[in-house]
């Protein structure tokens, strides 16, 4: 009886540990925020780059799409992606909003000059607290908003071609 | 004697302590059950990266705001998922994180138990 009840124990634990090893093992295991695709962004105001004028966040509900990119000129994967936003620059079904991140205005202005200017709207985050907002933890990120301000895309690092496309799908 | 009256009034007009910020009791505890995301293992008053000095002021502006330490971490959980939090709040999806310890420590007692009883028969 004892020896009985002791094989049991033994297999229900072997048992548990390889349930357990079966759910996890396949999960994603580096941390991302793609939770939030579907959600929509919370209404916030951002103080803008290069004048002394404010933006709220629900006024990009009057784009069909607006993709967000959280950037700096200290950046050096942001110098990368950039090439990516300047093709997208002129797509009229899409408005970029750049968040300038923890930066300073002239390295934003010569970074800007030099690579070129992609973005509709040019706003700054010099404390980092409003990107938190839209759950930012590093840079670059792009987010792609709807005109109900709903996240479609979360693009964490720099984008690239494939992200590139996978855009242009969406608002096309 | 004009040296010192100097010295003096410059030491105690400089008296001010609350130069150096000193994060309350409060602060702290919640800076400690948040999980810095893009550190190895360290909590949001562990890390000297970025991410968690803007945490930090985040949590500062929303307790200044008046916000509990469960809205604080209910909007960062909204922002970042369940992760950022060291202790996640119970429900029945972490049933087994918060009980088991507990259930594995009772079972385990009452097999030792069993064990030492058959034993001194």
């Amino acid at each position: 009886m004892k020896n009985k009840l002791i094989i049991i124990i033994t297999f229900s634990f072997l048992f548990f540990i390889f349930f357990i090893f079966y759910l996890s093992l396949d999960k994603e295991k580096n941390y991302n925020t793609k939770n939030l695709v579907g959600k929509k962004i919370e209404n916030f105001e951002l103080d803008l780059l290069f004048t002394n004028n404010k933006i709220e966040v629900n006024e990009l509900s009057e784009n069909n799409f607006t993709l967000i990119n959280i950037w700096a000129s200290w950046c050096a994967p942001c110098r990368k992606e950039h090439k990516y936003l300047i093709l997208l620059k002129d797509n009229k079904k899409l408005k970029i909003l750049g968040i300038n991140f923890k930066d300073k205005k002239n390295n934003a202005k010569d970074f800007l000059k030099k690579l070129g200017d992609p973005y509709y709207y040019n706003a700054e985050d010099q404390s980092g607290k409003k990107s938190v907002k839209l759950g930012v933890y590093g840079i670059p990120e792009s987010i792609l908003i709807n005109n109900e301000l709903r996240i479609i895309k979360k693009f964490i690092g720099p984008l690239n071609n494939s992200n590139y496309e996978e855009i242009l799908d969406i608002i096309n | 004697m004009k040296k010192n009256i100097i010295i003096f009034i410059y030491v105690f007009l400089n008296f001010n302590l609350s130069y150096a910020e000193i994060d309350s009791t409060e602060q702290i505890n919640i800076y400690k059950n948040l999980r810095c995301l893009i550190c190895q293992g360290q909590s949001i008053a562990d890390s000297n990266s970025e991410f968690a000095q803007t945490i930090k002021l985040v949590v500062k502006d929303q307790i200044k705001e008046g916000k509990t330490e469960s809205e604080i971490y209910k909007f960062l959980i909204e922002k970042y998922g369940e992760w950022i939090v060291y202790k996640p709040e119970f429900s029945m999806n972490n049933f087994f994180l918060w009980f088991l310890p507990y259930i594995v420590l009772v079972l385990g007692g009452i097999i030792i138990f069993n064990m030492v009883k058959n034993s001194r028969k």
